[in-house]
């Protein structure tokens, strides 16, 4: 049990201050309650799923700047083929968007390895590539989105009025994915390549494949949190979010170190709602949603500048 | 591409891999221009060529900022942002309080954007992109709420600007008479002056030149308040040259400033590459703009080709790198 607390302080941490958090949030609001919870989950949703996605390339040692825009590509994809689709249709819709994500996230990471190009590169230069083919399927927001899809993240779970169904989804979809790859040799090697590729190569990890993998990995997260962005709002988004700067905190704030090999998934999902739940304060407290927003992305920049000094600091000892 | 081992050539190397990237890049430029000129008989004239000095010119300053930064190995994504409050601040403050005050807090703005890039990537040691990026995301913010609060007297671009922007003499585009001597300035620091060289050095070899006793920190804040403040300046010329005052004035030039840029033979890795090939760059990226906007091929298709053209040319230059 000690050596359980030991080696998941962090996360503790993280989790207390969600409580404080949301208990300061009740004070705020005193009327906070269920609806609140509901709407703050949806909110989050699309940046926790981008989060996890980010998490799992930052492990394995890398970084995708495209997350945003595969995001992107996602949502427009989703939402103009399912303008009008059956039910039964739109099962296979998603499905084949989820596919996409995985050949993008696949793309990324073959050109990687192929290319031998740094991995910031690479996906800085697919960050335009994904956003132009995003352009080019939808010019404007627009499109539908199937009406079980939407009720899917909408709404409490029945007999837990208060537990909002975008955390159960979040939690059945990431415990579906992520928890048999964790178990399994894969994640195994995805934590050995992201903390010394040279040594993972030597004691026989397949390093290229394996990168292609967490890439890939990163891209079904992305659909994920692209057609979860047109499952909260009907349609789909042509431009990306701010998601690839909140992801990326919201990695280091949950404690993966960027570089990395050490760190887990549940850390910089509480890290999420830690900050969605810092906007929604802020907005309760009436701010002006730009100011806000700047303080947001001061926020963010902060945790940034601070997991980098760490990551310095640790480099050197 | 040759390259010689010898140390005591690595000098005239360096020079050569400065010099040699613009003749083929000039011979790529001349071979656009004529396919464009098949493709639309007639299209070429004075007009035509001063018209398209006058559109690569806001680009190949932006650009400016992405060879410098990128010779040490980083990036400025917050150039876009920059201009663009720089701009929007001049326009709005000109009919207030003058138009030199609102063109000097313009570019204090600006500057104040380069600091905060500067601390977090110098003193923090966070990775340009993320850094730049999320200086442009707050800046942004900081506009909105600007734009919320501004008295609304209406919208002043100075004469000078417009004289600047948009007028022409002889031909010519008067942006030349800014941009000459900018590009003289920036060829001369980046060659000649000491701070120019310790760039290549950084970018070539981090901790090599740390322990030649470069003060790192200091090259990088300095740097990226150099990089702001161009943008600031390259904002000013763009308002002359747009003549309207939006919240995403130059944003849409963040992206091809750094495709100019890798085109132009600047290593984004850091200590490969010189401005010269940077402005050739820019020009090749107008007329090929130029050239997909007459083939009728949507925005999205051109973000697509500035991304492989990106992937493309690093991937490339890491090929004939690694042989050697």
């Amino acid at each position: 049990m000690k050596r359980w607390i030991d080696a998941n302080t962090w996360t503790l941490g993280l989790a207390v201050l969600l409580a404080i958090l949301l208990v300061s949030t009740k004070l705020i609001q005193p009327d906070f309650g269920a609806s609140g919870l509901d709407s703050l989950a949806r909110a989050a949703l699309p940046f926790a799923l981008a989060t996890v996605g980010m998490a799992i390339v930052v492990l394995a040692g890398g970084i995708d700047l495209s997350i945003a825009a595969m995001m992107a590509v996602a949502s427009v994809t989703g939402a103009v083929l399912m303008e009008g689709a059956s039910d039964g249709q739109s099962v296979l819709i998603v499905l084949g968007v989820l596919l996409l994500g995985l050949a993008m996230g696949a793309i990324n990471g073959l050109l990687i390895t192929v290319s031998k190009v740094p991995d910031i590169v690479v996906t800085l230069a697919m960050l335009f590539v994904w956003q132009g083919v995003a352009l080019l399927i939808l010019n404007a927001p627009g499109g539908g989105a199937a009406p079980w899809l939407r009720a899917l993240s909408a709404g409490g779970i029945p007999g837990i009025d208060w537990l909002p169904r975008a955390v159960v989804f979040l939690a059945i979809i990431t415990a579906l994915i992520w928890v048999p790859i964790r178990r399994s040799k894969l994640g195994l090697r995805l934590y050995a390549i992201g903390s010394d590729p040279l040594a993972a190569f030597r004691s026989g990890v397949p390093v290229g494949q394996t990168r292609i993998i967490a890439y890939a990995l990163c891209g079904l997260f992305a659909a994920l949190g692209g057609l979860s962005v047109t499952m909260s709002t009907g349609i789909g988004e042509p431009i990306p979010g701010p998601y690839l700067l909140a992801s990326v905190a919201a990695v280091v704030l949950g404690g993966v170190v960027l570089g990395g090999g050490r760190g887990g998934i549940l850390g910089p999902i509480l890290a999420v709602f830690i900050l969605r739940t810092v906007r929604m304060d802020l907005t309760l407290l009436s701010v002006d949603p730009n100011v806000a927003a700047i303080i947001e992305g001061t926020i963010m920049v902060a945790v940034v500048m601070f997991g980098a000094v760490l990551a310095t600091r640790g480099h050197k000892t | 591409m040759t390259m010689t081992d010898t140390p005591t050539t690595m000098s005239r190397l360096g020079r050569l891999m400065v010099d040699r990237p613009l003749l083929p890049l000039i011979g790529l430029l001349i071979v656009l221009v004529a396919v464009l000129a098949i493709l639309n008989p007639g299209v070429l004239s004075m007009f035509w060529a001063s018209n398209t000095l006058k559109i690569a010119i806001p680009l190949a300053m932006l650009a400016a900022c992405q060879t410098m930064t990128m010779l040490t190995g980083g990036i400025d994504l917050s150039v876009g942002t920059a201009a663009t409050i720089s701009a929007y601040l001049t326009a709005t403050l000109a009919p207030l309080i003058g138009v030199p005050p609102a063109i000097a807090i313009a570019l204090a703005s600006a500057v104040l954007i380069g600091l905060v890039n500067g601390f977090g990537i110098a003193i923090c040691r966070v990775h340009p992109l993320i850094m730049t990026l999320g200086t442009a995301l707050i800046a942004t913010g900081c506009l909105l709420v600007y734009q919320r609060y501004v008295i609304a007297t209406g919208v002043l671009i100075p004469d000078a600007l417009l004289w600047l922007g948009t007028g022409r003499t002889f031909g010519l585009p008067n942006s030349l008479a800014l941009f000459i001597p900018f590009a003289i300035l920036i060829i001369w620091a980046q060659r000649r002056s000491g701070f120019g060289r310790l760039l290549y050095a950084i970018g070539a070899n981090e901790a090599a030149a740390r322990l030649s006793g470069v003060r790192v920190w200091q090259v990088h804040l300095t740097l990226y308040t150099i990089s702001s403040l161009i943008a600031g300046i390259t904002g000013l010329l763009y308002l002359g040259q747009i003549k309207t005052a939006s919240l995403s004035l130059a944003l849409p030039l963040d992206l091809p400033s750094v495709a100019a840029a890798v085109i132009g033979g600047t290593s984004i890795f850091g200590g490969r590459g010189g401005y010269g090939g940077t402005i050739v760059g820019a020009l090749i990226l107008t007329v090929l703009t130029s050239m997909l906007t007459l083939m009728q091929i949507p925005e999205g298709g051109r973000r697509i080709l500035f991304g492989l053209i990106i992937l493309a040319v690093t991937a490339l230059f890491i090929r004939l790198t690694e042989r050697n």
